[in-house]
C-alpha cells in the first residue's frame, strides 16, 4: 500500500446521550483526548457501556460528538459523513451483503469509487489471497463459515486501502479456538499492510495479543493509556489492575522509606514494596499484587490461613486470608513443591519487584 | 450538558446528502397536504361551517338530529359485536391451526379462507348474504321455503363483517400462538393441569392482550367499513352510510365535516388504545421465540369436534365467496337456475361499459401500486434505518392514516380540495381528475404497505447497511443497492396488495368519483343497490378473477425472481 498512513485524534470528545427510562441525559463518553500514531495497533478495552463503541462509531462518522473535534491526520473530520471519511469498518456481525456473492461484496467499496473493472479485479484477488480466501469468490456469504465471513469482511474493509481501520469486537460470534487463530491473523495483516487499526474489545486476552497501545475506558472516560506490560504491570487504579488480568488488593499504612523501597505495615506485619513519590507516614496504600507474582512458605512473608486449595493441572489454586484480606494466588508447576492444605497457617511471600503500589 | 454541536453536526451530514433531504421534504409535503390537510379542513369546517364564526352550532346542529345519534349507537353496537364475534371465531381457527393435528383438506381450507378476504371486493359477503339468504333466497326460499327473510339491518351487517374481518384475527392469533413457548403448557400438564385448565390457566392470560388487540383492530375495521352498512344495512344506518348520506342526499357539506369528526375521534381513540397500550402489553408477555415445536393435540375426544366445528365455518365461508361467480351464470337469480348463462357477463361487456370500467380501475390502480410501493419502503427505510428531526413527523402520520376511514378522508377531500386550497382555488385543478383517485388510493393504501416494510426492514441487521454507508455508498445508493434488494420480496408483495385494495376500494373513492371516471367497485355498488344482483355479481366475479391473477402472477414472480429463495437455497 502506497498511501500515506494517517494518525487519529480526538481531542476533548463528549458524546450526551438521552436515557430512554428517565429521560435524563448522561455522558457516554467524557472530555476524551487521544493520540494514535499512524500504523499502530490500538485496542479500546472496557466493560460494556464504557462508550468504546461510542468512541469508534463517532470516528466512523455514524455518532456526531457533542463536544470536541476528532481529527484523521490534520484533518478535522466532525462534519463529514461516513460514506466521505477515510475509514473502513469490521462489524461485529460482520455486515456482509446478503444478496452479493464474496467477490461482489469485496468489490462493492471499489465498484462505488469508479475503479476501472481489470484494476477492481486485480486488487480484490489480492486481497482474498492476503486473507485466504483465494477460490471462495464465487460463493454466497451465507455458504460461508463464521470465520471465512470475517476473512471476507476484513477483505472489503482492506481493499479500499482506506487510512484508518476499525474494528468493532469482530471477533466476538467465533467460537473460542477460532478467536484466537483469528486475532494472530488480524495481527499479522495489520503488520503486513501497515495500516492504523482502531479495535473495540471486551475481551482482554485479545486486547494484549493484538495491540501497541491499549486504551481502557471505563464509565465514558479513558482510565488508561499504554502498552500491554504498562498496563498488566502498572495499573494506576484498582479498576484498571482488576480489569487486566486477575489481582489482589493489600492495604497497608506508610511506615518508613529504605531507599528505592517502602515498609508498610500490612495486617499488622511489615512488608516490602516498591516506593513512589510523595509518600507520608500513616497513609493508606493500595499494593497490587498479581496471582502469580507470590508465593506461599513456611515463614518469611506474610502470615496466612489456607481456606481453599485446589489442583488445576498447570497450577494449585489457593485462597488465602492475610488478616482480613482474601488473596487469590497460582503457584504454576506445583508437582514437586509442598501443597498446602486448607486450614494450614503459613506466610505469603512475594518479591517487592513483582509488585505494584497504587 | 449541552447536545446542540451534536445535533448540528448530524444536521450538517444530512445536508450533505441533497437526494435524502429532497425526499424527506417530498414526503413531509405530501403527506401533510394529503393526510393531515384534509383532516384539518374538517375541523375548521366543523367548527365554522354555518358561517357564524367560531361557534358549536354545527356539532350542536348534528347531535340534534335523531337519525346521527342513532347511527352512532348502531355503529357502535355492530362494531363491537363484530369484534367480540371476529375474536372468538378467529381464536378457534388459530387454536386448531397451531395446537391441533389436522388433515391436509382442513388445513388447504384454512389456507383458502385466510386468503379470500385478501382478493375480494370488501362486499361481496353482502351480495351473496342477500342472495342465499333474502327474500328470494337459495337457502331460506328454496331449500327451507321460508318467503319473508330479511337479511337487512343489525344482524345482516354484523354476520357479513364478522366473517370478512374474522380471518384477520385468525392470522394475527396464529402468530401469537405459535410464539408461546410449549414447555410452559407442558409444565402446566405436568403438574396434572387437565387440557382445558392449561388452555384457561396458561394458554388464554398469555394471549389476553392479543385477543384485545385483535378485538380492537377489527372494531375499527368495522366501524370504519362502508360497503358492507350500504348494501345489506337496509334502513339501519351506521356512521360512514349516514356521512355519504348528509353528503351526497341532503349536500349537507358542514354537517358531514363535523360528523366525520365524529367518526374520526372515536376510530383515533381506539386505535390510541390499540398501538400504544395494547400492542405493548402483547410484545411484553409473549416475547420469547418458541424454543422447540410443540406436541399437536391427536385426542380425538378434542381434535374431531374442534377440526369439524372449523371445517364448516370455513365451508360454510367458501361457499358465501362462490355464490358470487355461480350467482352470476343463472339465468335469474331466484325464479331460473337452469340452463347456465354467460349473459350477464356478456351485459356487463355490451350494455354497461364494462370495459371502460375496468380499464379505468385497472389503470388508475396500475398506476397507483408503484408509487404507494415505493412510497411505503421508503418511508419504513427512514423511519427504521436513519436518524434524523422530522422522522416522528413522518411516522405519525403514516401511521395516522390507519386510523382514518375511508368515508372521513373522502369528506376530507371534497371540503379540502373541491374549492381549491383552503377554498382559494389554488390546485382546485386536480379536483375531479385523475390524480386525485390516484392520490387516494395511495394514501389508502400507506399505512398498510409502510406497516409490512417496517416489519421486513427490521429483520435485517442495522450495520449491513452501515456497512454500504462506510464503504462510501451515499444514502441515495444505500437504499438502491441494499436496502431495495434486501427487502424485494416485502416490496414485490407491497406492490400487488397496494394494487389489490386500490382496485377493490369504494370508501373514499365513492365519494370524489366523477362520472369521468367508471371505476367497478362504484358499479357493482350502483348495481347491488339497484337490486341487479346478477350484474353485480358478473362484475364482482371478473373483478375477483383481477385481483386473484395479480396475486398469483406475485406468488410467481417472487418464486422465479425473488431474493430470499436465492439465500434459502444457498443456506
Amino acid at each position: 500500500m502506497s498511501k500515506i498512513k494517517k494518525g487519529v485524534k480526538l481531542d476533548h470528545i463528549s458524546k450526551i446521550y438521552q436515557d430512554p427510562k428517565t429521560g435524563k441525559d448522561f455522558y457516554a463518553v467524557k472530555d476524551t483526548s487521544l493520540t494514535i500514531e499512524p500504523g499502530s495497533f490500538v485496542t479500546l478495552l472496557g466493560p460494556s457501556g464504557c462508550g468504546k463503541t461510542t468512541t469508534l462509531r463517532m470516528i466512523a462518522g455514524f455518532e456526531s460528538p457533542d463536544e470536541g473535534e476528532i481529527y484523521l491526520g490534520d484533518q478535522a473530520i466532525n462534519a463529514l459523513t461516513p460514506n466521505k471519511r477515510d475509514t473502513a469498518m469490521v462489524f461485529q456481525s460482520y455486515a456482509l451483503l446478503p444478496h452479493y456473492n464474496v467477490f461482489d461484496n469485496v468489490a462493492y467499496g471499489l465498484k462505488l469509487r469508479k475503479v476501472p473493472k481489470d484494476e477492481i479485479k486485480d486488487r480484490v484477488m489480492k486481497i482474498l489471497d492476503l486473507v485466504e480466501l483465494t477460490g471462495m469468490e464465487g460463493r454466497m456469504t451465507n455458504q460461508l463459515s463464521g470465520g471465512q465471513q470475517q476473512r471476507v469482511a476484513l477483505a472489503r474493509a482492506l481493499v479500499i486501502e482506506p487510512s484508518v481501520l476499525l474494528f468493532d469486537e469482530p471477533l466476538s460470534n467465533l467460537d473460542a479456538k477460532l478467536r484466537v487463530s483469528m486475532r494472530t491473523e488480524i495481527r499479522r495483516i495489520q503488520q503486513e499492510v501497515g495500516i492504523t487499526a482502531i479495535y473495540v474489545t471486551h475481551d482482554q486476552s485479545e486486547a494484549m495479543a493484538l495491540s501497541d497501545n491499549i486504551i481502557i475506558m471505563n464509565k465514558g472516560v479513558v482510565a488508561q493509556m499504554g502498552s500491554p506490560q504498562e498496563i498488566y504491570y502498572h495499573p494506576n487504579s484498582e479498576f484498571v489492575a482488576d480489569f487486566i488480568g486477575e489481582a489482589n488488593f493489600l492495604k497497608g499504612s506508610f511506615q518508613r522509606q529504605d531507599g528505592d523501597h517502602a515498609i508498610l505495615n500490612i495486617e499488622g506485619h511489615s512488608a516490602r514494596v516498591p516506593a513512589k513519590e510523595g509518600m507520608s507516614a500513616g497513609t493508606e496504600y493500595t499494593v497490587v499484587l498479581r496471582p502469580e507474582s507470590a508465593v506461599l512458605a513456611d515463614e518469611g512473608g506474610l502470615p496466612c490461613r489456607v481456606i481453599l486449595s485446589c489442583f488445576m493441572g498447570s497450577y494449585q489454586n489457593y485462597h488465602v486470608m492475610v488478616g482480613d484480606t482474601l488473596v487469590k494466588l497460582t503457584d504454576y508447576n506445583p508437582k514437586n513443591k509442598k501443597i498446602y492444605a486448607v486450614g494450614d497457617q503459613c506466610s505469603l511471600v512475594f518479591d517487592p519487584e513483582s509488585v505494584h503500589i497504587l | 450538558m449541552a447536545r446542540s454541536q451534536g445535533a448540528a453536526l448530524d444536521r450538517k451530514k444530512l445536508m450533505a446528502d441533497p437526494i435524502m433531504v429532497c425526499t424527506i421534504v417530498v414526503l413531509i409535503a405530501f403527506l401533510t397536504l394529503f393526510i393531515l390537510y384534509p383532516l384539518a379542513i374538517l375541523l375548521v369546517d366543523s367548527f365554522v361551517g354555518d358561517g357564524n364564526g367560531f361557534s358549536f352550532s354545527v356539532f350542536r346542529r348534528i347531535f340534534a338530529m335523531p337519525n346521527f345519534t342513532t347511527a352512532i349507537t348502531n355503529t357502535l353496537k355492530v362494531g363491537f359485536l363484530v369484534g367480540i364475534l371476529s375474536t372468538v371465531v378467529g381464536l378457534l381457527f388459530a387454536y386448531v391451526e397451531v395446537y391441533v393435528k389436522v388433515g391436509k383438506v382442513v388445513g388447504g381450507l384454512f389456507k383458502v379462507v385466510s386468503m379470500l378476504p385478501v382478493v375480494s371486493p370488501p362486499f361481496v359477503l353482502s351480495l351473496s348474504m342477500i342472495m342465499l339468504f333474502g327474500k328470494a333466497g337459495l337457502i331460506t326460499r328454496f331449500l327451507l321455503g321460508i318467503y319473508d327473510n330479511n337479511v337487512y339491518g343489525f344482524w345482516g351487517i354484523v354476520i357479513v363483517q364478522a366473517l370478512t374481518f374474522f380471518p384477520v384475527c385468525y392470522m394475527m392469533l396464529k402468530g401469537l400462538l405459535k410464539n408461546i413457548d410449549p414447555s410452559l403448557e407442558e409444565a402446566a400438564r405436568d403438574m396434572g393441569a387437565s387440557r382445558s385448565k392449561v388452555f384457561l390457566t396458561v394458554t388464554l392470560p398469555l394471549l389476553l392482550p392479543g385477543l384485545g388487540n385483535a378485538f380492537l383492530v377489527t372494531f375499527i375495521e368495522s366501524i370504519a367499513d362502508f360497503a358492507n352498512p350500504m348494501i345489506i344495512g337496509g334502513s339501519y344506518d351506521t356512521l360512514a352510510t349516514t356521512i355519504y348520506l348528509q353528503i351526497t342526499g341532503a349536500y349537507d357539506k358542514a354537517g358531514a365535516a363535523a360528523m366525520a369528526v365524529v367518526l374520526l375521534c372515536i376510530t383515533l381513540l381506539m386505535f390510541a388504545v390499540q398501538k400504544y397500550y395494547l400492542e405493548a402489553k402483547t410484545a411484553a408477555t409473549l416475547t420469547g421465540k418458541a424454543s422447540r415445536g410443540r406436541m399437536l393435540i391427536e385426542d380425538r375426544s378434542v381434535a374431531i369436534p374442534l377440526t369439524v366445528l372449523c371445517g364448516l365455518a370455513a365451508f360454510f365461508v367458501i361457499m358465501m365467496y362462490l355464490c358470487v361467480p355461480i350467482g352470476a351464470l343463472f339465468p335469474t337469480w331466484g325464479y331460473k337456475f337452469t340452463p347456465l348463462t354467460f349473459k350477464w357477463f356478456a351485459q356487463v361487456f355490451t350494455k354497461y361499459k364494462g370495459l371502460r370500467a375496468f380499464r379505468d380501475s385497472f389503470v388508475l390502480s396500475l398506476v397507483a401500486a408503484p408509487i404507494t410501493a415505493l412510497l411505503s419502503m421508503i418511508i419504513s427505510y427512514l423511519v427504521v434505518k436513519r436518524n434524523f428531526k422530522s422522522k416522528g413527523f413522518i411516522e405519525a402520520v403514516s401511521m395516522l392514516a390507519m386510523a382514518v376511514p375511508g368515508t372521513v378522508l373522502g369528506v376530507g377531500y371534497i371540503r379540502g380540495f373541491s374549492g381549491g386550497l383552503f377554498h382559494t382555488g389554488f390546485l382546485q385543478g386536480i379536483y375531479g381528475s385523475a390524480a386525485i383517485l390516484i392520490i387516494v388510493f395511495v394514501v389508502r393504501s400507506l399505512p398498510t404497505g409502510t406497516r409490512s416494510g417496517i416489519s421486513a426492514l427490521r429483520q435485517i441487521d442495522k450495520s449491513i447497511e452501515e456497512s454500504a454507508y462506510d464503504m462510501g455508498a451515499d444514502s441515495f445508493k444505500v437504499f438502491m443497492t441494499v436496502t431495495l434488494p434486501l427487502i424485494k420480496d416485502s416490496f414485490l408483495s407491497g406492490l400487488v396488495t397496494a394494487f389489490v385494495r386500490s382496485i377493490t376500494a369504494i370508501s373514499a373513492i365513492i365519494l370524489l368519483v366523477t362520472p369521468q371516471f367508471l371505476l367497478i367497485t362504484v358499479q357493482i355498488n350502483e348495481f347491488a343497490e339497484k337490486g341487479s344482483y346478477s350484474i353485480a355479481c358478473a362484475f364482482a366475479t371478473i373483478l375477483i378473477l383481477i385481483t386473484y391473477g395479480a396475486v398469483l402472477l406475485m406468488n410467481l414472480f417472487i418464486k422465479f425472481f425473488g431474493t430470499s429463495r436465492k439465500l434459502k437455497e444457498a443456506e
